[in-house]
């Protein structure tokens, strides 16, 4: 008798145990996901909030720009020719345009907005940072291809080659480590050489700059070697471009800043002038249309159907037909957007209007629901105290039970909105998902949202673009933290307990 | 008395001393409430009078809180409850389709078992029925009603500093005193109380019973209670309730020393209930 109860004792304890190492295992698991998860967007969405620039000495030439009209002035024209100033070596076409590469495409917008602030500007020179190019700040930023430089520590000898193009190297530093091997670069001041074969202790190798006919000797110090992970075909900054960007960071031409740029600009083709400043306007306007529909629409339902209407077959069926639409894909909603908004009254497309009414209709049962449940939780007492005192039922509701039920309701709402700003689906139907470089100005321009946005980045194939999606994708995030955290401020603020 | 018909119980005249003194408030003739299939109330009829405690005793589900709720009308927000017979108030049928609901409860103050305070400052819990009623002009005369209802409840002096503070903060004896000055507040010629003093303290309850012993000067109270020593204390007049009728009613003293109906011997000396 004994023994089986202390068997069952001993049981109890293990399956007790047991349980609690399974709860246990299943948090950290849970967590270490979502660490990994965390971990990997911000780790992949650091890169996009740094841009980089090149110092650049801009003659505002007055024969490029009229001081009447300051906006029309050609200032990529200048800002490339600065950029030429400076790196003189391109000489062919080819060349020209590989230096032109480097910059961005907006990168003469900076100097127009100074020169329209200020004509005077016209005919001076300007010291001012100028944008490069996404393949270049990702080159500098070691994205596109692992760069190692080692500086020379042997001397090196340099004689055109017999009878052809391109030079040999030899002497100590070509074998003696760290050496040199095929595909990486040797530079010496603006002289730069890409090696092309190694035989014997002597190097063959081709220049990618003009050589000076009087360099013959690399001295320790004064030279340096680059070797990069990926090959020149597999990265789209050119070893003739890396070796123009080392020269660049070695006069100390390279400057990093946090890329403002993301949170002012709307979208764009090019990764490095686009931001997320017309998603997000998007994103506020939708909801916006959303809430003021939504709120005052859930919060009369709940109210009617929670106090006033008669309990009978037919709000017995309303009541679970919500319940169901809450339960319903939120792409048919967007369905019955297209089908109704857009075609049937013929609203206009892509337009804040429209994705407000569907996540509107999205997210009504989510506040019915919430607003019926907090209106449930006030207590019948209050009521009863009001209608004792000679309220009628109406002024019960809205002087006494409302107000009780407002943070319920507004934590409800909140969580609502939550939704409805990470949803995409609906909104691809109603085509808020077209590419819109302009910041929506209003309820009815052409818009985009911000998890589209993420859709539409992710979609993308250049490198730099992948980083922009996880930097929205953090803005995101940030934003649904803020509204979950108000929701739980309001209800530790306010809740009440009976 | 009417033995052989035991659920027919008929007017039961109370005590002609106390009928004599004071008119009638409250008259109901043939009552009945249904909730649902259920029959709470049979066939009854009563007498109230005007200036007096009346209190209703009897076992639990009796119906005496159904019949208190059916004279301020407070069923009508139970939808499964139904009403037949006449009750009336001052010569009114307060049952006339005619009659506005909000006003009879403006006129017939009830005071709840649990207290329930809104959860406001304690000036808007008493200033919220004159407010809605438009008793007051002004924020002065306002003042005014806040202040005399207090004092009536006997609460002026305990809060009369802090009247912006929430109402539910206060003690459970106090809360129910408050719940007493809001119903004042509306100056309703009846105060029904529905077990007021369940929820408190033997010196909470000690003070509410003085307080109902006063405004029995200016009100016509009728008090639900479970305690017969309470029942004994604060009402001039008692009736037992049981299973749905009327048993007896009668002057209190009378009632409790010599019961004419056997059932209200039984409950009151603790045979049954």
């Amino acid at each position: 008798m004994t023994e089986l109860r202390e068997s069952l004792i001993r049981k109890r304890y293990a399956a007790e145990r047991r349980f609690r190492i399974y709860g246990a295992s299943a948090l950290v698991l849970t967590a270490v996901f979502l660490a990994l998860l965390l971990a990997s967007i911000v780790w992949q969405a650091v890169p996009a909030f740094t841009e980089k620039s090149v110092i650049l000495d801009v003659v505002i030439d007055p024969a490029e720009a009229d001081p009447a009209n300051p906006a029309a002035g050609n200032y990529d024209g200048m800002v490339k020719a600065a950029l030429k100033q400076v790196l003189p070596d391109a000489k062919s076409r080819a060349e020209r345009k590989a230096l032109n590469g480097l910059l961005s495409s907006g990168a003469g917008d900076e100097l127009r907005r100074l020169v329209i602030a200020d004509p005077a500007l016209i005919g001076q020179t300007v010291t001012l940072p100028v944008l490069l190019s996404a393949d270049a700040t990702l080159y500098l930023k070691g994205l596109q291809t692992r760069v190692a430089v080692s500086a020379g520590a042997s001397p090196v000898t340099l004689a055109p080659a017999e009878g052809g193009e391109g030079f040999v190297l030899s002497g100590p530093g070509v074998s003696s480590k760290p050496g040199l091997s095929p595909g990486q670069i040797v530079m010496s001041g603006s002289a730069a050489l890409r090696i092309t074969a190694i035989e014997s202790g002597t190097a063959s190798a081709e220049a990618l700059t003009p050589i000076d006919a009087s360099l013959s000797a690399l001295t320790p110090g004064n030279w340096k070697t680059l070797s990069f992970s990926a090959p020149e075909a597999d990265r789209r900054t050119s070893d003739l471009q890396a070796t123009w960007l080392e020269q660049l960071k070695d006069a100390g031409r390279i400057e990093t800043g946090f890329a403002w740029r993301f949170f002012t600009a709307g979208d764009s083709r090019e990764p490095e002038l686009a931001g997320i400043r017309g998603a997000l306007v998007g994103s506020l306007l939708t909801v916006a249309v959303a809430l003021a529909l939504a709120l005052p629409l859930g919060v009369a339902a709940a109210i009617y159907l929670e106090q006033f209407a008669p309990k009978n077959r037919l709000t017995d069926l309303i009541e679970v037909n919500i319940n169901n639409l809450a339960a319903v894909p939120s792409i048919i909603f967007g369905l019955l957007g297209l089908a109704v908004f857009l075609n049937f009254f013929g609203m206009p497309r892509s337009a804040p209007v429209v994705g407000g009414l569907v996540l509107a209709l999205l997210v009504l049962p989510t506040i019915i629901i919430a607003s019926r449940a907090a209106l449930k939780a006030v207590p019948p007492s209050i009521t009863e105290a009001a209608l004792g005192v000679g309220a009628s039922h109406q002024q019960a509701v809205f002087h006494h039970v409302l107000p009780l039920a407002l943070p319920g309701i507004m934590t409800g709402t909140i969580l609502g909105l939550a939704r409805a700003f990470g949803e995409t689906a609906p909104l691809l139907m109603i085509g808020m998902v077209a590419f819109i470089a302009d910041v929506p100005h209003g309820f009815t321009d052409a818009a985009t949202v911000l998890p589209v946005q993420v859709f539409l980045w992710s979609d993308l194939p250049e490198l730099a673009f992948k980083n922009k999606t996880a930097a929205a994708i953090i803005v995101l995030l940030g934003v649904l933290f803020i509204l979950n955290a108000a929701a739980i401020y309001l209800r530790r603020r306010f809740e009440r307990r009976w | 008395m009417n033995a052989a018909v035991p659920y027919q119980t008929v007017v039961t005249p109370a005590s002609p001393r106390i009928m004599a003194e004071r008119p009638m408030k409250i008259t109901a003739r043939g009552v009945d409430v249904y909730y649902g299939d259920k029959h709470a109330i049979n066939q009854l009829s009563i007498d109230i009078p005007d200036r007096a405690v009346s209190a209703f005793i009897g076992p639990s589900g009796c119906g005496k809180s159904t019949f208190l709720r059916a004279i301020n009308r407070m069923n009508d927000t139970i939808p499964s409850c139904r009403v037949t017979g006449d009750i009336v108030i001052d010569g009114e049928d307060i049952y006339d389709s005619k009659l506005d609901v909000v006003q009879l409860r403006a006129r017939v103050g009830m005071v709840f078992q649990k207290p329930n305070p809104f959860p406001k400052a304690i000036y808007e819990n008493v200033a919220y029925g004159p407010r809605i009623h438009g008793m007051a002009k002004n924020k002065a005369e306002l003042d005014v009603i806040v202040e005399q209802s207090l004092r009536k409840a006997g609460l002026w002096e305990e809060v009369k500093d802090r009247l912006a503070h929430p109402g539910t903060g206060l003690s459970g004896g106090q809360q129910q005193r408050l719940c007493i000055a809001r119903a004042i507040a509306v100056n309703p010629e009846v105060i029904l109380m529905d077990e007021p003093c369940s929820a408190l303290d033997p010196i909470a309850t000690a003070k509410i019973e003085e307080l109902i012993d006063e405004l029995r000067q200016n009100y016509c109270i009728v008090i639900v209670t479970h305690s017969m020593q309470q029942a004994a204390r604060v009402s001039q007049l008692t009736a037992f309730f049981h299973l749905g009728t009327l048993v007896e009613y009668g002057d209190t003293d009378e009632m409790f020393t010599a019961p004419q109906e056997k059932r209200t011997q039984d409950y009151i000396t603790g045979r049954f209930g």
